[in-house]
């Protein structure tokens, strides 16, 4: 009936920190070349549910994870799994940009540096062509050697956009992305998220409602740890099935 | 009134903080005059370019180049052998292992003990191996027990820089399918370079300082060891020997003197290294 492919699909995922759960079953899928907003009140697990895809999670000890993501029909909890592979898959943009500590150029060779070496030649091409799908080139052309710190943070995140679509990876994450930035940047950002989603699925965590009203084509409303709601974002926004559901988009609780 | 109170409070915590750093600097001030008045007298360029002539304990001819030499031949063997523990040790307990992992407690807890253990217990410790294998007091003996004392210092005050890095430095890296060597060498080691640096050359200072280890397991010769198997001399040694017997005591001074000002010089070699390596991380 629906019209979309899933790109991921999550099922029974239970994450436990320290035996207390962050996610207690859930069960999804995540559409494939659309933006899916995941929302939902601070603490309700939206970052456990967006580290859980590239397996970021298990940086931490006491952290069990339990349950199935499938990307690409694999499960990236199964035997076997490379997970560096796993992670060239999916770009993640966090909260605060983290540029590298180094000039602008390597952030974005970075990527491409860790699958041997392309040439020179191939490798600015690469730098360019990502620098200028964020709409950084002009900006910086003239000093791509120079430390990346030393960018705005607005840059700097679009910086580090670019470092991960040079990887080419399939998925980007978001995890808040543009809340440490100003309205001119965040607005940047978006703009570049609804550019790219022809080519790539994106996963945006976010508290901003109207964020995610103005970019998502699917909602997930995660509360305490469940889903409570999850569909096309008209119909989540528009005719929210559940009484949570519907306090939470009107603002009733935040 | 109440005003009055908090106003009150205000100025005496400041007047109490102004009062320890004035009596810092009273003491430091008192400590490098102490060593200038007793030493200044006894230095001469003999006493730091040329070997002991035989009386020079009694009073004799000739300097300290012997022990001058030596110690830093221990510092700097000692501070490469323990950098080469301390650096991979630190690197794996931040980034090989689960953040919060109890084995990255229980080693920085060890670490925390053998900081706190005196250099004498690490000498006898080595004087015991030494015996174990029939050896005899000489400069390798020396480097390995010194880097022993060096490592706590060293992998503790590396791990505290390690610490900072944000955590969503290391999720960035990995995020881009690095892995954890490429995360460590590549990226968290240049970013902590500076602190290592400073964390290295803390070691050294320590190390070419260290008088207790070095006297039970060093020896002592009025030469320049020409392998490691041979004993070596050290500044704290000559130093001891020196202001111990009447006739020398100005020249053991003036040997005080110049380990002080080589630490010193040290500190400040540290101190622009990390300068210069943080100015060149941000700056260009």
């Amino acid at each position: 009936m629906r019209s979309w492919n899933s790109h991921i699909q999550v099922s029974n995922l239970t994450v436990r920190y320290d035996g207390h759960a962050a996610l207690s079953d859930v069960t999804i899928d995540i559409p494939d070349q659309k933006i899916t907003a995941i929302i939902g009140p601070s603490g309700s697990g939206k970052t456990t549910l967006l580290k859980s895809f590239n397996r970021l999670l298990e940086l931490d000890t006491n952290v069990v994870v339990t349950g199935e993501v499938r990307i690409d029909g694999e499960n990236i909890y199964g035997p076997g799994v490379e997970v560096t592979h796993l992670r060239k898959k999916m770009g993640l943009l966090a909260q605060k940009p983290t540029v590298l500590p180094m000039s602008i150029y390597d952030n974005v060779a970075f990527g491409p540096r860790l699958n041997g070496r392309p040439g020179r030649e191939r490798m600015d091409e690469i730098v360019r062509t990502h620098l200028v799908a964020v709409g950084l080139w002009n900006e910086v052309k003239d000093r791509l050697h120079k430390p990346a710190d030393r960018l705005s943070v607005g840059q700097q995140q679009r910086l580090c956009l670019a470092r991960g679509l040079a990887v080419e990876p399939e998925v980007i994450l978001g995890d808040e992305p543009t809340s440490a930035l100003d309205p001119r940047s965040s607005r940047t950002i978006e703009e570049k998220f609804t550019a790219l989603k022809s080519r790539y699925t994106i996963i945006l965590v976010t508290h901003i409602l109207r964020q995610a009203r103005r970019l998502a084509d699917y909602v997930v409303f995660l509360y305490d740890g469940r889903i409570v709601e999850h569909g096309p974002a008209g119909q989540v926004f528009g005719t929210p099935r559940e009484q949570l559901t519907r306090e939470y988009i009107e603002g009733i609780f935040s | 009134m109440r005003m009055w109170a908090r106003k009150l409070k205000q100025i005496s915590a400041v007047v109490l903080m102004i009062a320890a750093v004035g009596v810092f600097f009273l003491i430091f001030a008192a400590i490098v005059i102490a060593i200038l008045v007793k030493g200044l007298p006894g230095l001469s360029l003999d006493l730091v370019t040329k070997l002991p002539e035989s009386g020079l304990y009694l009073g004799g001819g000739g300097g300290v180049l012997n022990a001058i030499v030596g110690s830093l031949l221990v510092g700097f063997g000692a501070t490469v052998l323990a950098l080469s523990v301390s650096l991979p040790l630190v690197l794996f307990i931040n980034l090989y292992l689960r953040r919060g992992a109890r084995l990255a407690e229980a080693v920085r807890f060890s670490l925390d003990v053998l900081w706190g253990v005196p250099s004498i217990v690490y000498g006898a410790c080595g004087v015991a191996v030494m015996l174990a294998v029939g050896m005899r007091g000489s400069l390798l003996a020396a480097v390995v027990v010194v880097a022993l004392i060096e490592v706590p210092i060293l992998s503790r005050a590396f791990d505290e820089v390690v610490r900072l890095v944000p955590r969503e430095l290391d999720e960035a890296v990995l995020s881009l399918g690095a892995s954890l060597r490429t995360l460590a060498f590549r990226v968290v080691l240049r970013a902590v370079l500076p602190g290592l640096v400073t964390a290295a050359l803390l070691a050294f200072g320590r190390g070419i300082g260290d008088a207790a280890a070095v006297m039970l397991v060093a020896g002592y010769q009025d030469g320049i060891p020409a392998n490691p198997l041979e004993p070596v001399a050290t500044l704290p040694l000559a130093i001891f020997f020196l202001v111990s017997t009447p006739g020398a005591q100005a020249r053991g001074y003036a040997a005080g003197m110049v380990l002080v000002l080589l630490i010193v010089f040290f500190s400040l070699f540290s101190r622009y290294v990390g300068k210069r390596l943080s100015s060149h991380r941000i700056g260009d």
